[in-house]
C-alpha cells in the first residue's frame, strides 16, 4: 500500500491523432505523372468524337488512324528519316542559338561597353519578327540547310539571352560585397556567384528556346524543304492525305512536350538547392 | 607606443548611402573586443563597411590601415543558397587540407555534421552560425561584425553572445562589433566606442568586475551612462533609485 492507491484513475480521452496539417495557400504536393492530365483529357474528348461520328474524319481522322498511319510510315521508312532530319535541324540551330545567346548575354550582363554595344542592338532587333527575316536570310544564305538553322538559331537566340542576361543585371549586391569581403577572385567570383546565379534564369531562357526552336523548324520546313516533318505535311497537304498531315502535327506536339519535359528534369536536378512552391 | 591592429586617421566619408563621417580617428589593439555604439545614421556601418572596403559609392578622404586578413559578419548570415553548408564556409579559401579546417570551424559553432545541408534548411540562429564559422575559417586578425544578431530572437541572441565571446577569445582577433543594443555592447567589449553624427562622441573601457555587487553596478552605471550619451530614457525596472548618473569622467574619456 502506497499513498496513491486511493486515488482514483480517471479514463482520459485520447484525442485522434491530427494529420499533418496541410499547406493552406500551396497548391500541395504535386503527384508524378499528374501533368498528363490535361493531354489525356484531349485524347479522351477527341476519341469520343470520332467513335460517335460527329468528327469527320475529312477535316480531322480519329486517333487510331495517326497510329495506323504512323505504322505504315514507319514501314515505308518515311517517318523515321524525316524525323531524323528535322530533330538534327531543331537540335543544331538550338546549340547555336544557345551558345550565341550565352556568350553574348556574359559579354553584355559582365561588361559596361559589351552592355553599351550588344543590348541596345539585341533590343532593337527584338522588335523584327523573327519570319520577317525570311526573305534576307534567303537572300543571304540560299535555301538549303545553312539558312535553316540560322534562321531557328536566331529564333532561340532571343529567349536565351534575354532572360540570361536579366539573371545576370540580377545577382544580388549583397552576394558580390560578400565576394568582395571573402577576396573572390574574378574567375572563383564567376564561378561560385555568378554562373549558379543566373542559371535560374538562363534555364527558363531555354525552356523558351527549345520551343522556339520547334516553331521555327515548323516554318522552315515548309519553304522549299524535300526533307523533314515538315516536308511530310506539305506533300501530304497537295495530295489531301489528312492522316498523314495528322502524324506530322502529332510528332510535332510530342517533340515539343519531350523536349519541354526534357529541359524541366535538367531545371529540376541543378536546381535542387531551390526551395519553391511548385515542388 | 603598442602596434595597432587597426588605425584609422582623419576619416571622412562625404558622400554614402548610409551616412556621413565626419573625421574618425581609431585605434584597436591586438585582440580587443571593440563595440561601436550609436544611434540609426551616427555612422556605425559607414565605418564599418568604409574599413571592409565595400563602400565604392563613398567620397571622402582619410587613412585607413588594417591587417591583411579581415573578416566580416553582416546583419544577414549572406549564405549563397547554391552552395552546402561547408562550402559556403569555404568560399574562397582554396586546398583540400580547407576542407579539414572547415569542418572544425563548423563544430567549433556547434553544427557538426551539418556539412553538406542547403543553407534553406537551416534555422536563421544556424546560418548565422555558419557566416561566424566562414569569418573564423580565415583565422581574421580583424573581425568586423555588423549588427550580426539583430535578426535574431532574444534567445539565439544571448546563446550567440556567448559564442562569439568564447571564440573571440580563442581565435583572438581584434573585433569591431556595430551594434545599438547597449547591454550587448556592455557584455561583450572590452571598449565602447559611440559615434553621433559622423564623430566619435565617445571612448570607453568597460572593465567589468570579474562578479557580484561591483559587476551589477558597474554594468548599471555604464547603462545610465550609455543611454545619456545617446539621448534616450532608460527603462526604470534596470535603473537603481539610489544610484546617482556618474560623472562621465569618472567613467571614461568622453569626446
Amino acid at each position: 500500500m502506497n499513498a496513491y492507491s486511493d486515488l482514483r484513475v480517471e479514463p482520459i480521452t485520447v484525442q485522434k491523432p491530427r494529420s499533418v496539417p496541410k499547406q493552406r495557400l500551396s497548391p500541395g504536393k504535386p503527384a508524378r505523372y499528374g501533368i498528363l492530365l490535361g493531354p489525356a483529357l484531349l485524347l479522351l474528348y477527341w476519341t469520343v468524337l470520332s467513335v460517335t461520328g460527329w468528327l469527320d474524319p475529312r477535316i480531322l481522322p480519329a486517333p487510331w488512324t495517326a497510329i495506323t498511319t504512323a505504322i505504315e510510315l514507319i514501314r515505308e521508312g518515311r517517318l523515321q528519316e524525316n524525323l531524323a532530319i528535322s530533330t538534327w535541324r531543331a537540335m543544331t540551330g538550338l546549340g547555336f542559338g544557345v551558345i550565341v545567346g550565352v556568350t553574348l548575354a556574359l559579354l553584355s550582363g559582365l561588361s559596361l561597353l559589351g552592355g553599351y554595344v550588344i543590348d541596345g542592338l539585341v533590343q532593337i532587333k527584338r522588335g523584327i519578327p523573327i519570319l520577317a527575316l525570311i526573305p534576307f536570310m534567303i537572300l543571304w544564305l540560299g535555301i538549303g540547310e545553312t539558312m535553316k538553322i540560322t534562321l531557328i538559331a536566331t529564333a532561340v537566340f532571343f529567349p536565351v539571352y534575354i532572360n540570361t542576361h536579366n539573371a545576370l543585371r540580377a545577382i544580388d549586391l549583397r552576394h558580390v560585397e560578400l565576394a568582395e569581403t571573402v577576396r573572390l577572385t574574378r574567375w572563383q567570383f564567376l564561378r561560385s556567384v555568378v554562373v549558379p546565379g543566373s542559371l535560374p534564369g538562363f534555364l527558363t531562357g531555354l525552356r523558351f528556346g527549345v520551343t522556339a526552336s520547334w516553331l521555327a523548324l515548323v516554318v522552315v520546313e515548309q519553304l522549299n524543304a524535300t526533307s523533314g516533318i515538315g516536308y511530310m505535311v506539305t506533300l501530304a497537304r497537295n495530295y489531301a492525305q489528312t492522316d498523314v498531315m495528322l502524324v506530322g502535327l502529332v510528332l510535332y506536339a510530342l517533340l515539343g512536350f519531350g523536349s519541354d519535359a526534357i529541359v524541366k528534369q535538367l531545371e529540376r536536378g541543378l536546381l535542387s538547392w531551390r526551395k519553391t512552391l511548385g515542388r | 607606443m603598442t602596434i595597432s591592429a587597426v588605425q584609422v586617421r582623419g576619416l571622412v566619408r562625404t558622400f554614402t548611402l548610409k551616412g556621413v563621417l565626419n573625421g574618425i580617428d581609431l585605434d584597436i589593439a591586438p585582440g580587443e573586443f571593440v563595440a561601436l555604439l550609436g544611434r540609426s545614421g551616427s555612422g556605425k556601418s559607414t565605418l564599418l563597411r568604409a574599413l571592409a572596403e565595400i563602400d565604392h559609392e563613398a567620397e571622402g578622404s582619410g587613412e585607413i590601415r588594417l591587417p591583411e586578413r579581415l573578416s566580416v559578419i553582416f546583419q544577414d548570415a549572406r549564405l549563397l543558397p547554391w552552395m552546402r553548408v561547408l562550402d559556403n564556409v569555404l568560399l574562397g579559401v582554396p586546398g583540400r587540407e580547407a576542407r579539414v579546417r572547415g569542418r572544425s570551424a563548423l563544430a567549433e559553432v556547434g553544427l557538426a555534421g551539418r556539412e553538406r545541408a542547403w543553407p534553406h534548411e537551416l534555422s536563421g540562429g544556424e546560418q548565422q552560425r555558419v557566416a561566424l564559422a566562414r569569418a573564423l575559417v580565415r583565422e581574421p586578425k580583424l573581425l568586423l561584425a555588423d549588427e550580426p544578431f539583430g535578426a535574431l530572437d532574444a534567445l539565439t541572441r544571448i546563446q550567440m553572445h556567448a559564442l562569439l565571446r568564447r571564440l573571440s577569445d580563442v581565435h583572438d582577433p581584434a573585433v569591431l562589433l556595430v551594434t545599438h543594443d547597449i547591454d550587448e555592447a556592455i557584455l561583450l567589449a572590452d571598449r565602447i566606442v559611440m559615434l553621433d553624427d559622423g564623430r566619435l562622441a565617445a571612448d570607453l573601457p568597460v572593465d567589468l568586475p570579474a562578479s557580484g555587487i561591483a559587476r551589477r553596478e558597474r554594468i548599471a552605471e555604464l547603462r545610465a551612462l550609455l543611454h545619456r550619451l545617446l539621448g534616450v530614457e532608460e527603462a526604470p525596472a534596470d535603473y537603481h533609485e539610489d544610484t546617482t548618473p556618474p560623472e562621465p569622467a569618472a567613467l571614461g574619456r568622453a569626446i
